[in-house]
């Protein structure tokens, strides 16, 4: 075995890969950006070095200096983690021609693979289900119907030169094949001067399945099940999990059987991925072979026991797999969430900056659920602009699906990110979004649940009466404290009000609120004035805690706690509301405030020191929030961020970059 | 004998409604609570003893003598905010306006002799028109008899003004003399002259929000420390603020148990301070890791945001807190900043309020804006302000102390305590590049030479340890350490006591 390795990768990845060669005693090497200076992965690894510049073009991956960090350090071997250099043939090929060694499949696996067309041919030849299509030139009408009739329908007919659309036809019968045909020939002449036409099987609400494969160097090969990936955005996987809801052992065998079947054709010595789009009838066709370690392999870990980071690293050291194709059993559910730094409020755009609080939920095993969190960042650490913007991957196992759907939600609840946007209201938002929970999925399911893009909504019945509980809980152990400031006057104790009128923003939920013990009781005020059943939570919660954790009558609840004036701002499965905990007395002098009557405060960005304009980073027509930042204005040798101190629309830009301004000077303007 | 008892009850229900409910309508329709909601508000349930209840005006000019209202535009008395007694005086604006007249000033005063005879805070709630007319130099006295009982009780209790409504001509005076004014948004106002007389006077044409809004006022003007929503929870914030004052200048600091642990250690301060020099990190992240439970009373927080001033607790005790911002103009100290921790650093040392001071200042910001506007001046009341001080001072340097801007920062020098450096400060007259064109200046033309010596000069000078070396400060702190280290600080200093020579008072610059 290796005394000592080298990861070629940074972020929750090279962490991951770090801990289970802790695990195995082999010392690891840590290379890094200057931009990752004080990275988790550089504080964890035994050993670090410095290769280069923050981009990653000039850094992690220069294969050169991976191999020079490799000489320096003395590892003999590097795991690539996923992407940078991880499917580079030439890598694999270098450090081999340096004497270090891969821990991946080997060169030749690589490139069989890494070509689109040269892995379907591989494929086929492997008798692997490929997406039924004909692929010669189609003469005229009639050929076409002949051709669709063979393959079966609906079928796709598609320009060959074509993309983005343009050209493609679905057709569900012989006389849409026939209109189709003309129709998509016609539009790919205009469109790209080629009227060559293909067509292929239309797979009507694909699914992503995956099946994991393991070889090694001795012609072994076995698959560890399959992952589902269809929650997806943009092509990004956002949620995952194991086994799919959509297979039985059957069609698992069978896409088992195939990928092993692949694999072993192109001598595939390490973990691997054998993706494929299935539709809803449980065919499945082959897409692509990814040769490195997916970002989504937790899941797999989960359900089978397998480390595959240890099965890598011991198939490279030359071990034969212990582990044969009958060990391989799947056990329970696993879901994986991937957090990302970008804001699910504003079309996801990428958010940076500094992890002023990082609290994911703690790492735990026990009555048959765990929790792991995959995390690359920590309080304090800087998300930057260079890299891939996942930070962690929170990935729940429990005996069912819905209990590690139920475990995952609950965890997302717990996960307190300040200081940067993310993507976790998102998330769990699809954690308790129905059609998730009954496993029907599609790859188009982000798409067609929200159309609109994702929005911040108001919380409504249950949940909304959950948050009020909290957040009058919350407020009576406050309200206790501040009775026992000193200085008080004898004589007359201050009284305790019970009845509270709880306002999440606007609305309003009257309870009754009592201590017994350490517990609190709460009974909602019925529409008649009645009080409702008793409602118990327990909660060791203390001001400054972020996270209220505890129950509600026994069932285990995660709320975020954010102070605000005279409130708190809670957060719990992706509704986020600031709840104001008032007295009777107050509330009813509450119900006549004015809302919404804004003062104006100015239109104009003005300068607020003579200086030199750094940047802007906005543009005009630009629709920006309270916060963002405007301009970036140098003075005294130091950088002013300007943000903006209101929602609004830039209207126009007056100063450019570079600009020397005196103070008041307009930068720019609002709508 | 029953219908005695019922009388009074029939004049209390007369007093309470005030100017009437055509009046309170328009209140509430306007968003603005009546004087007696406020108060109820502000005060603990059942705790308010109103007093004067049934004081009338005796004016009889103008037809006065036949439109009389029991209170007369004014309620005053005293309550508890949570349990703590509590002096308040709230215009009534429904009643002629909320207008001050003989008997509502003399209403006013007997409340601010009660306050400082009682040794607690008093708090007064402006929602008027300003003088009643008809009374003419009766009303325009009883506006001298306020002050003059503000400036008696100046630096003796805790004063409080709270700006609800129209705040105009003599009224404004008394506020301008407490210690605090907050204001609410879009629904006050306060000038000393209204939008008319402006526009007789120099025709120009201002509305009253433009004027004297909250809006101006906790951001350009300073005259207000700071701004909210609306009534409600503004008076709910004024309670906020009375949990973290003294009630007079020698009780000393409120105290609650805390729920966080003074030992805790938070790694995250470690990285706050960014690898490149020039770039800001935000000041207020330290002090919310610092303070018990990240609970921070900032004050004029919209007003020369290059410096933070606010309270919070450590250990659940009151602490002041003075910090520069880099966010905001790199943290320079100019004029607006000098002026607003000068004011807020006498608050607290008049009321044995500990200050802790956080330093990261490139120094005084130059230019003819900033010395015309007699920078000297407005930056010697700070300096004045922490070397008058004598309660516990502890300072920490995160980054730059450069210049004098270093000694004006509750320096050692000038009466600080303790003082701790963390190990990324630089403690230096001026920075690297400044430094070495003046000392190397016969090297000006030579590039490398330059280089090399801007490299001995930031090696040498910009790093806490020269300092160290010879005591200026009293330690080199870890970063994660900060809230142990003050917590620390503070105990062990909470029975200092330093004897002052006998003075009739200062003179400070002003």
């Amino acid at each position: 075995m290796f005394k000592r390795i080298l990861i070629a990768n940074r972020g929750e990845i090279a962490c991951r890969v770090i801990k289970t060669a802790r695990r195995m005693g082999i010392e690891t090497v840590a290379v890094y950006s200057e931009a990752d200076r004080d990275a988790l992965h550089v504080e964890m690894a035994d050993h670090a070095v410095l290769i280069g510049p923050p981009a990653a073009s000039e850094s992690y991956l220069v294969i050169e200096k991976i191999i020079a960090a490799c000489k320096q350090t003395g590892a003999e071997a590097v795991h690539p983690g996923y992407g940078f250099l991880s499917e580079r043939e030439a890598f694999a090929v270098a450090l081999a021609e340096a004497g270090i060694v891969f821990i991946g499949p080997n060169p030749g696996a690589i490139a069989a693979m890494g070509d689109k067309i040269e892995s379907k041919k591989a494929a086929a030849a492997a008798n692997v289900s490929t997406v039924p299509g004909h692929l010669g030139v189609i003469t005229d009408g009639k050929h076409a119907i002949k051709i669709a009739d063979e393959i079966g329908y609906p079928v796709m007919i598609k320009a060959s030169a074509g993309g983005g659309g343009k050209g493609m036809r679905i057709a569900y019968s012989t006389s849409e094949v026939e209109e189709g045909f003309g129709l998509a020939t016609a539009e790919a002449k205009s469109s790209f001067g080629d009227d060559r036409i293909f067509i292929e099987k239309f797979i009507v609400d694909p699914r992503h399945i995956e099946i994991q494969v393991l070889g090694d160097k001795h012609g072994n090969v076995i698959y560890l099940g399959e992952r589902e990936c269809s929650i997806q955005r943009r092509n990004q996987k956002v949620i995952e999990e194991a086994p799919s809801p959509l297979l039985d052992e059957a069609t698992r065998r069978k896409m088992g059987d195939q990928a092993v079947a692949l694999a072993k054709a192109v001598h595939y010595d390490s973990a691997g991925t054998v993706e494929f789009v299935a539709g809803q009838d449980k065919s499945f066709y082959f897409l692509e072979m990814n040769t490195r370690l997916q970002v989504e392999h937790p899941v797999t870990e989960m359900v089978t026991g397998v480390d595959l980071v240890e099965q890598m690293i011991r198939v490279a050291a030359g071990e034969k797999l212990s582990i044969a194709q009958k060990d391989v059993t799947l056990k329970g559910w696993a879901v994986e969430s991937r957090v990302y730094a970008e804001d699910p409020f504003r079309n996801f755009l990428p958010s940076i900056g500094r992890l002023v609080k990082y609290r994911p939920p703690a790492e735990s095993s026990s009555d048959g659920i765990t929790v792991r969190n995959d995390t690359g960042v920590q309080e304090g650490g800087e998300i930057a602009i260079y890299y891939d913007p996942m930070i962690a991957k929170l990935v729940t196992h429990a005996p069912s699906r819905a209990a590690a759907i139920e475990a995952q939600a609950h965890a997302l609840d717990s996960f307190y990110i300040d200081g940067i946007r993310h993507n976790i209201p998102f998330l769990s938002a699809l954690m308790t979004h129905p059609r998730w929970r009954e496993g029907n999925l599609s790859t188009g399911f982000i798409a067609e649940e929200f159309p609109q893009g994702f929005a911040a909504r108001e919380p409504e019945g249950d949940i909304a009466r959950r948050i009020a509980a909290v957040g009058a809980a919350i407020d009576r152990v406050i309200g206790e404290r501040k009775r026992k400031i000193s200085g008080q006057m004898i004589g007359r104790a201050v009284i305790r009000e019970r009845r509270r009128s709880v306002w999440l923003e606007r609305a309003e939920i009257p309870l009754d609120v009592t201590r017994e013990g350490e517990d609190f009781v709460v009974r909602f005020v019925g529409a008649d004035g009645a009080l409702g059943q008793p409602h118990l939570l327990v909660s060791p919660w203390m001001p400054g805690d972020p996270v209220w954790q505890g129950t509600i009558d026994g069932y285990p609840i995660a709320v975020q706690v954010r102070p605000i004036p005279n409130g708190v701002r809670l957060a719990h499965q992706g509704y986020e509301v600031a709840v104001n905990v008032f007295t009777e007395r107050e509330a009813s002098s509450a119900r006549w405030m004015l809302v919404g009557n804004k003062a104006d405060t100015g239109k104009k960005v003005l300068c607020p020191m003579p200086g030199l304009v750094v940047s802007i980073a906005v543009t005009e027509g630009q629709e920006v929030k309270t916060g963002e930042t405007l301009a970036v204005v140098e003075a005294m040798k130091m950088q002013n961020v300007l943000r903006a101190e209101r929602d609004g629309t830039v209207k126009k830009i007056h100063a450019t970059a570079g600009a020397t301004l005196a103070v008041d000077a307009v930068i720019l303007e609002f709508a | 004998m029953k219908h005695i008892l019922e009388a009074l009850d029939d004049r209390r229900a007369a007093a309470k409604l005030g100017g009437g409910e055509k009046r309170i309508d328009a209140q509430h329709n306007r968003g603005r609570l009546t004087a007696r909601e406020r108060i109820d508000l502000l005060l603990d349930k059942h705790s308010f003893e109103e007093m004067d209840m049934f004081v009338q005006h005796r004016s009889t000019e103008f037809g006065m003598e036949n439109s009389k209202i029991p209170g007369d535009g004014v309620v005053t008395g005293w309550g508890t905010v949570n349990g703590r007694k509590t002096f308040v005086f709230a215009k009534d604006f429904t009643v002629f306006g909320g207008s001050l007249s003989e008997t509502h000033a003399a209403k006013i005063t007997k409340i601010q002799d009660m306050a400082l005879k009682a040794r607690a805070p008093i708090i007064g709630l402006y929602d008027a028109g300003g003088a009643r007319i008809q009374e003419g130099v009766a009303a325009l006295a009883g506006y001298s008899y306020v002050f003059r009982r503000v400036v008696q009780a100046s630096g003796v209790i805790p004063q409080i003004s709270v700006i609800m409504g129209p705040c105009a001509g003599g009224d404004v005076y008394a506020p301008a003399m407490t210690d605090f004014i907050f204001m609410v948004k879009n629904t006050s106002y306060m000038f000393v002259t209204g939008p008319d007389v402006v526009k007789t006077v120099t025709n120009e044409v201002v509305t009253a929000e433009e004027l004297g809004g909250a809006s101006i006022h906790a951001t350009r003007s300073s005259i207000a420390d700071g701004a909210f929503e609306n009534d409600v929870e503004t008076l709910l914030q004024m309670r906020r603020l009375l949990d973290f004052l003294p009630s007079n200048s020698t009780d000393g600091v409120p105290e609650w148990p805390s729920f966080d642990d003074i030992e805790r250690e938070d790694f995250s301060l470690d990285t706050l301070i960014p690898d490149n020099p020039n770039k800001p990190y935000d000041m207020k992240e330290l002090i919310l890791k610092v303070v018990d439970e990240g609970d921070f009373f900032e004050l004029s927080e919209s007003f020369a945001k290059n410096i933070v001033t606010g309270f919070g607790r450590i250990a659940g005790r009151t602490v002041g807190f003075v910090a520069n911002q880099p966010m905001v103009l790199a943290g320079v100290l100019d004029s607006d900043a000098s002026r607003k921790a000068a004011r807020f650093v006498r608050f607290c040392d008049a009321f044995n309020i500990p200050i802790v001071t956080f330093v990261d200042v490139p120094g005084f910001l130059p230019g003819t804006a900033q010395e015309y506007g007699g920078l000297i001046k407005h930056g010697a009341k700070l300096l004045f302000a922490f070397s008058q001080c004598t309660v516990p001072l502890v300072t920490v340097i995160t980054r730059k102390a450069y210049g004098g801007a270093f000694d004006v920062m509750a320096s050692k020098e000038i009466g600080a305590d303790i003082n701790y450096a963390w190990p990324t400060a630089q403690i230096a007259v001026m920075g690297a590049k400044g430094a070495v064109e003046i000392i190397f200046r016969q090297d000006i033309g030579d590039a490398d030479k330059i280089a090399a010596r801007t490299k001995e000069y930031e090696d040498r000078f910009l790093s806490p340890f020269i300092a160290a070396e010879r005591g200026y400060i009293d330690d080199v702190i870890m970063p994660h350490a900060t809230r142990r280290r003050i917590a620390r600080a503070l105990a062990m200093l909470r029975d200092k006591h330093v004897e002052v020579p006998f003075k009739k008072h200062d003179n400070m610059p002003l």
